[in-house]
């Protein structure tokens, strides 16, 4: 074990990926030997050599192609897109290549191994051009497999998981936790299964479902909850898609009731796909609404960001109203 | 020499343009429409399998497209894309590669298909999106793809497979593979954003990838003059540091020739080059076009007259290779094994139902397995409304 931040996790998993298989590749803008610029590629480039670990000239849609075509080929390419912001000049490379290369060929040519990385989410003080979150757009793309982070060792297991993986997958890391996360991670390599959820704390009252950053925030409610003797079970979701709906039915089952909290803005954001399952599954187990904590159906704002965001407090709100419904 | 920019700096005193039509790149013709060679022009070095096999493929890929259309015509078939005018563009290019070059086309390529060895069987079932299509019945009409056969599944969105051959291509080349990537594309596809982003991803990463446009004057109904200004595409490659040349597109001769040296200087170098193919689509873009409401039929008649075929044919038959009278009955013959195909194919079942939800992951998702048995306990409910998969459901 070591201490990690986020960042040094996620760095050496792909350390780690790139010593165990010749055929995995990092690239993408700033990625070579400056090591991104958030140095999740730091020294990559110095012990890999400039042909596994490069610069990108400035174009996601090249990125995501390349990336495509270096799969398709039987190679591992790690592409970074530098911000989730600017990942949609990539869509069509992602949404339309990427997820269907399998499907649309019969299974002659696939894209299994290739992974984008890249960091979303807001509490930088970024605007609405550094602090989207939108994994519900790829969350609609069947092909796709997407998957959050919260914490060092989640990252690490999950990006290994994701690299050795046979299927695409959109592997989004929670900026504002790069170097405010931190925590004990194994040196060796490990991986953490896709697809599946996990229940952090246990509890009776009522399940708080959320993923990445949001984690924290919701832990930060729950102990406030607590404190009311509300009795929270704590779901991090980890794989958007796909997701882990006998895990969330399961505690749904249990407590009768269930706030889900993201960044993104509510409208057509994956909480309402969550909801909409776990009141078909859960109807006559659910003592109150489903709670959705979100972000405003807004472009993510600047200077009233604390305001906006889905914080602990409206988290702490949502769960009373559930809880004395 | 080069500064902080990447561009040579040599210094002017007075403001002067570059006019936008500085740069003219001159287009290769070997083969005359008589057959003959051009004065000081010489013809590749082919043997005569390789002739013959050419000039087979390209009376195969016609005949094909004429049964075909007919097909569709008859509602046999849904869809189909000709290539007629544009035969020895894609019979050519392919040719002068080697069995193990990727290839990624746009749609219209089926010589270099053909040529590759994609057997009839193969075109008709993919056709007829039958269960023994390798595309499983799940793409319109000629998206073919074969990974014995290294030809890339087509995908319809325009020029999406340009950056991907750079990145095939940068792999073959970080495996130590002496093979290069062909990616073929329209002059209207050159317009879409990632054809932009594949030359300079390929150019910067010095990928051995030949972008070969196929320049036919049509992007369905928008003519070239509507589609660019510049001086056609081959110049835009100049733009991006790369090797580029220009052919005449129905001379096949000068297309072989011209992706021979591509070939070479892709897989010595790793670089890339472009090979712009002049010829002229001179059928519809599909079945679903009707070109007399954008063009006049003089203007396609001039074009007939510039056939592809016909100029190789006599320059086989001035070799001796290719008997003058030989033709009719293979052409006869080919549009009856054409037919006896379809009517096997056409017969042939669709796909299984399993078909609906595998190959989206790897191995489906918890929640398509759900979706698919819900689906089946539907179909037994209501067999008549599904009858393709409800005597078959398990």
């Amino acid at each position: 074990m070591a201490k990690m931040n986020m960042l040094q996790a996620i760095n050496n998993a792909l350390d780690l990926a790139m010593a165990k298989d010749d055929s995995v590749v990092c690239f993408g803008e700033d990625v070579g030997h400056f090591g991104g610029v958030f140095r999740a590629t730091s020294k990559l480039q110095e012990k890999y050599g400039k042909a596994r670990c490069f610069n990108t000239p400035l174009t996601e849609q090249g990125i995501a192609g390349f990336a495509n075509g270096m799969a398709a080929q039987g190679m591992k390419p790690v592409a970074e897109i530098q911000f989730a912001d600017y990942i949609f000049p990539a869509f069509d490379q992602i949404v339309n290549e990427t997820a269907k290369f399998r499907y649309r060929s019969g299974n002659e040519f696939n894209v299994g191994g290739l992974v984008f990385r890249t960091p979303y989410g807001g509490g930088i003080a970024g605007g609405h051009y550094h602090s989207q979150s939108p994994e519900a757009y790829f969350a609609h793309t069947p092909g796709l497999k997407v998957v959050i982070p919260r914490d060092p060792y989640q990252a690490k297991g999950l990006l290994l998981a994701s690299i050795a993986s046979q299927d695409p997958v959109i592997f989004f890391e929670p900026k504002k936790l790069y170097r405010a996360s931190t925590g004990e991670v194994p040196e060796e390599y490990y991986e953490i299964e896709l697809g599946k959820a996990e229940v952090t704390q246990q509890g009776k009252d009522v399940t708080v479902l959320a993923w990445g950053a949001q984690m924290e925030i919701v832990q930060k409610a729950v102990e406030m909850a607590e404190k009311d003797g509300i009795s929270c079970e704590v779901i991090d979701l980890r794989s958007i898609l796909p997701w882990d709906a006998d895990t969330v039915a399961a505690s749904v089952k249990k407590t009768g009731r269930l706030v889900i909290n993201h960044e993104a803005p509510l409208t057509g954001g994956f909480a309402g796909e969550i909801a909409a399952t776990i009141q078909q599954t859960c109807f006559l187990y659910l003592e109150s609404p489903i709670e959705r904590v979100c972000g405003m159906d807004t472009p993510y704002p600047l200077a009233l960001e604390k305001e906006y965001v889905a914080d602990h407090l409206k988290t702490y709100e949502a769960i009373k109203r559930s809880v004395n419904f | 020499m080069t500064n902080p920019n990447n561009a040579t700096i040599t210094s002017v005193h007075t403001a002067e343009f570059t006019a936008g039509d500085a740069l003219k790149i001159p287009t290769l013709r070997i083969l005359r429409d008589d057959g003959s060679l051009y004065e000081g022009a010489s013809a590749p070095e082919l043997d005569k399998v390789t002739a013959l096999k050419m000039y087979d493929t390209m009376v195969f890929t016609r005949v094909l497209d004429e049964r075909m259309l007919a097909a569709q015509r008859q509602g046999r078939i849904s869809f189909y894309m000709q290539c007629l005018g544009e035969e020895a563009a894609t019979v050519g290019s392919a040719a002068a590669l080697d069995d193990k070059d990727m290839i990624m086309a746009q749609y219209r390529e089926q010589g270099a298909l053909r040529y590759r060895g994609f057997t009839l069987e193969q075109f008709m079932n993919q056709l007829f999106s039958n269960e023994k299509d390798l595309g499983k019945g799940r793409q319109m009409p000629v998206h073919y793809g074969s990974k014995d056969i290294y030809y890339m599944t087509i995908s319809s969105p325009l020029g999406t497979q340009i950056p991907q051959a750079s990145g095939y291509a940068y792999a073959q080349k970080l495996r130590g593979l002496k093979n290069t990537t062909i990616c073929y594309f329209g002059e209207g596809a050159a317009s879409e954003g990632d054809f932009h982003a594949g030359l300079n991803m390929a150019a910067v990463h010095k990928t051995p990838v030949i972008f070969f446009c196929r320049n036919n004057g049509y992007a369905i109904s928008t003519p070239a003059n509507e589609q660019f200004v510049g001086d056609g595409i081959a110049c835009r490659a100049v733009g991006y540091g790369m090797k580029s040349l220009r052919v005449d597109g129905a001379d096949i001769l000068a297309v072989y020739k011209a992706t021979q040296m591509a070939r070479q200087h892709a897989i010595e170098h790793n670089e890339p080059v472009l090979i712009e193919s002049m010829a002229y689509r001179l059928g519809a873009h599909s079945s679903s076009d009707d070109p007399s409401g954008y063009r006049s039929k003089e203007e396609e008649e001039k074009w007939r007259q510039n056939d592809p075929i016909s100029r190789y044919r006599l320059w086989l038959i001035e070799k001796g290779w290719l008997n003058d009278s030989d033709d009719k009955a293979t052409i006869e013959a080919l549009r009856t094994e054409i037919l006896d195909a379809l009517k096997v194919a056409e017969k042939v079942a669709k796909p299984g139902i399993e078909h609906l939800i595998s190959d989206v992951y790897a191995e489906p998702i918890p929640a398509l397995q759900q979706q698919l048995d819900e689906l089946k306990a539907h179909i037994r409910k209501y067999p008549d409304a599904y009858p393709v998969t409800a005597g078959r459901l398990d």
